[in-house]
């Protein structure tokens, strides 16, 4: 399964459910409020707790905190484990930009290119401060730290143009750093890889 | 009840006069409200900041101010609003005012070390200032002080955390006053299972002032040797670690969360029973989940970090627990919605913002879990959805419990009543500007537009300009509020000893309070929240109507 998928799944099941106890909250609450209105029930009862109800609320939303974890957990793994055939690139973040290295040394800047229908593997570090590499078409995420190497990596599987943003906080231009995505056919990559140009 | 001289009137210790028995005095009372000018200051301050960033971002490109000047403005925003609004407003205010009476004492235990903690946060404060109009100037870094960025900034870093690490102390003392008093100065009367909820909340966020606050100070020690030394332990050109410094930073800004939020919650517990005038649903599961919260609350840190490049092992461990820390929020939204089953609901401006409040602080709490789990928040992690949500939970949490604080005890505090109509006017512009300003920006996060972004791509424009217009309307709400609040010091309508029916001790003493707070020794009931009382007298009212 495309790990974008599993994530898109994850965010749907949690604020689905969120949506629902939301409401069921607040519906309860409004009519709480009217239908005991003083001058509707001037004599309150005293009523001061019911065991079986609190630990139902207690074990239910357990339960259901749980199950989300583990959704949440199983999409996470998605976006950890790379396929082997993945392609490499090199990725360095710094002020206010991110080079891209490819196997046969070219050098990109804020312009990744990759072909269609390839996993893409990315090498990730820094070399100043912190940087985080975003591409929120593909839900992937990750710090770029001098000093150490992280990874993220997605399934280039829809031609186009993406945004590549930078998410942590790196100084005066943090906002500039904006880079491209762009997927492209097997043979235009092949050439692009050749080419001079950028 | 006796007559009685007011705080106002009396001066402690006795042989003071004028400004002294104010800046030199020991009295609880006192010093709550100087406290309250103070905070209500910054937080004014901190929110017009927070207007004019919006203000910047209505439009792509440069609107008001360049992006130096932007990303100071954010720094400041945060700063205040964390270190000295949302941490000491609840506690320093209205705990340092109502703890000791909640409890039957005449005052905090150190009332000496309490004047100290009110001039750590002053000079706290000045810091701040200075820090803003010397050097480089006002530190650029965020609120959060990441290093590596934060050692090679050339801004004033080391005067912007020397401002924090000070009003961390004073948090700190005042956590330490309070958690003796609850020990030591209870009335003889007075069991665990018979301490007012409030009270209660204060004393969970007690604990984690004292056993989390020396973390960031110690932090933020080392990141002023770090730029000042060079000591290499979180840059890694020296080999030192940046991932060490977030760990080390979360490790008290996490619980620092539930110290925002407990006290909020403490005053919520208060408000709720009483405008219903029936008993607190669940009295030892509110409390427990307040000592719950605590401690599990100082185990999650490290979800703030899952995109920080630490292992996978511990993506899951923080993650699991973290779903673990929802459940006593849960059971304590539960639980105030439960007290109004059945009850004798009457409509107040303090119980209409606990309302708001829950509303908010659900939301808040529940798109936390779309944060706690990994998968979902590697996509939004540091966008604005994260701070969609942490706003929901700071300020439409705590902030409004704040203003539900000040709705519900001004009349103790200051023996007058204020204006009803003004006050449900401003609650609901605050709370529908509220929504305007924050839900564009849930939108705008799943959308992937990152945080701390001075400008912004063309797809993210229309959310944030709807954003900033959310906003004005919000800041009109509050200042009305405030505005309302003040009007009442012209007019001087007295307030009674009890206005709304409360049952806890602070509604058994003149309004405002006498020095020593108690005219006759406090009667402490077996059970915190029983309104027979007040339910038997109302219903002879009437019936003598």
């Amino acid at each position: 399964m495309n790990p974008v998928q599993g994530v898109d799944q994850a965010f749907w099941y949690i604020l689905g459910i969120s949506g629902v106890l939301l409401l069921g909250i607040t519906i309860v609450m409004i009519y709480f409020v009217i239908r005991y209105r003083r001058s509707k029930n001037p004599v309150p009862s005293d009523i001061r707790d019911n065991y079986l109800l609190e630990v139902a609320w207690t074990i239910i939303p357990t339960l259901i905190a749980l199950s989300m974890f583990y959704v949440g957990w199983k999409s996470y793994v998605g976006l950890r484990d790379v396929p082997e055939d993945a392609m490499q690139v090199e990725v360095f973040g710094q002020q206010y930009s991110w080079i891209f290295v490819y196997d046969n040394d070219k050098e990109t800047e804020n312009n990744l290119v990759v072909p269609l229908g390839k996993a893409v593997k990315l090498n990730i570090t820094s070399t100043d401060v912190l940087h985080s590499f975003y591409i929120p078409a593909f839900r992937i995420k990750v710090d770029a730290v001098k000093g150490m190497t992280t990874y993220a990596w997605f399934y280039a599987d829809k031609e186009g143009e993406y945004d590549v943003l930078c998410t942590e906080y790196c100084g005066t231009d943090h906002s500039a750093m904006v880079g491209v995505l762009k997927i492209v056919p097997e043979e235009e990559y092949q050439r692009w890889l050749e080419s001079d140009e950028e | 009840m006796s007559e009685s001289i007011s705080f106002f009137n009396t001066p402690s210790p006795a042989h003071l006069k004028g400004m002294k028995a104010w800046l030199l005095t020991h009295d609880h009372k006192r010093l709550a409200l100087m406290y309250m000018w103070a905070v209500l200051f910054w937080f004014s301050l901190g929110m017009i900041i927070g207007l004019l960033v919006r203000t910047e971002l209505m439009t792509q490109g440069k609107t008001i101010v360049g992006a130096d000047v932007y990303n100071a403005m954010f720094t400041l925003h945060g700063v205040i609003m964390i270190f000295l609004f949302i941490i000491p407003a609840i506690p320093a205010i209205f705990g340092n005012f109502f703890l000791p009476i909640q409890i039957g004492a005449d005052d905090v235990f150190f009332p000496r070390l309490n004047l100290f903690s009110w001039y750590l946060y002053m000079f706290g404060g000045l810091l701040a200032v200075i820090s803003l109009v010397t050097g480089q100037g006002f530190a650029d870094t965020g609120w959060t002080f990441y290093v590596p960025f934060s050692v090679t900034t050339e801004r004033n870093v080391s005067l912007t955390v020397s401002a924090a690490f000070i009003l961390g102390m004073s948090s700190m003392l005042t956590g330490l006053n309070f958690v003796t008093t609850v020990h030591r100065m209870r009335d003889k009367a007075m069991g665990w299972m018979q301490i007012p909820l409030f009270t209660w909340s204060l004393y969970a966020t007690a604990w984690v002032q004292i056993l989390a606050t020396p973390v960031i100070s110690i932090t933020l020690v080392l990141v002023v040797f770090e730029r000042v030394f060079s000591i290499g332990l979180f840059d890694p050109d020296k080999g030192g670690d940046p991932i060490l410094y977030q760990h080390l930073f979360w490790m008290y800004s996490h619980p620092a969360v539930y110290i925002m939020i407990l006290p909020g919650m403490g005053v919520i517990s208060e408000i709720i029973p009483v405008f219903s005038r029936k008993a607190i649903f669940g009295y030892k599961a509110i409390a427990g989940s307040s000592m719950a919260i605590a401690i599990a609350g100082s185990l999650v840190w490290a979800h703030h970090m899952y995109t920080s490049g630490m292992s996978d092992v511990s993506v899951f461990i923080f993650s699991l627990l973290t779903f673990l820390v929802a459940i006593p929020s849960a059971v304590k939204v539960f639980s105030w919605v439960s007290t109004m089953y059945k009850g004798s609901i009457e409509m107040n401006p303090a119980l209409l913002l606990s309302l708001m409040f829950i509303y908010l602080f659900t939301v808040g709490g529940l798109t936390g879990l779309v944060l706690g789990a990994a998968g979902t928040d590697i996509h939004v992690h540091d966008t604005y959805f994260v701070v969609a949500h942490f706003h929901f939970v700071m300020f439409g949490g705590t902030g409004f419990a704040f203003f539900a604080a000040l709705h519900y005890w001004w009349p103790k505090m200051f023996g007058i009543m204020y204006d009803f109509k003004k006050a449900y006017v401003g609650a609901v512009c605050a709370c529908v500007g509220f929504l305007f300003h924050y839900v564009p920006m849930f939108i705008l996060g799943l959308q992937g537009m990152p945080r701390r972004y001075y400008d912004y791509l063309p797809q993210y424009e229309s959310g944030n300009f709807s954003a900033g217009l959310g906003g004005y309307l919000m800041v009109f709400g509050v200042f009305l509020m405030f505005y309302n609040l003040f009007m009442s010091f012209k007019k001087r309508t007295p307030a009674s000893v009890n206005p709304w029916g409360g049952t806890t001790l602070e509604w058994s003493v003149p309004s405002p309070p006498p020095m020593e707070n108690f005219v006759e020794p406090p009667h402490v009931k077996d059970y915190p929240y029983d309104f027979s009382e007040i339910v038997a007298e109302s219903q002879k009212v009437k019936g003598k109507e």
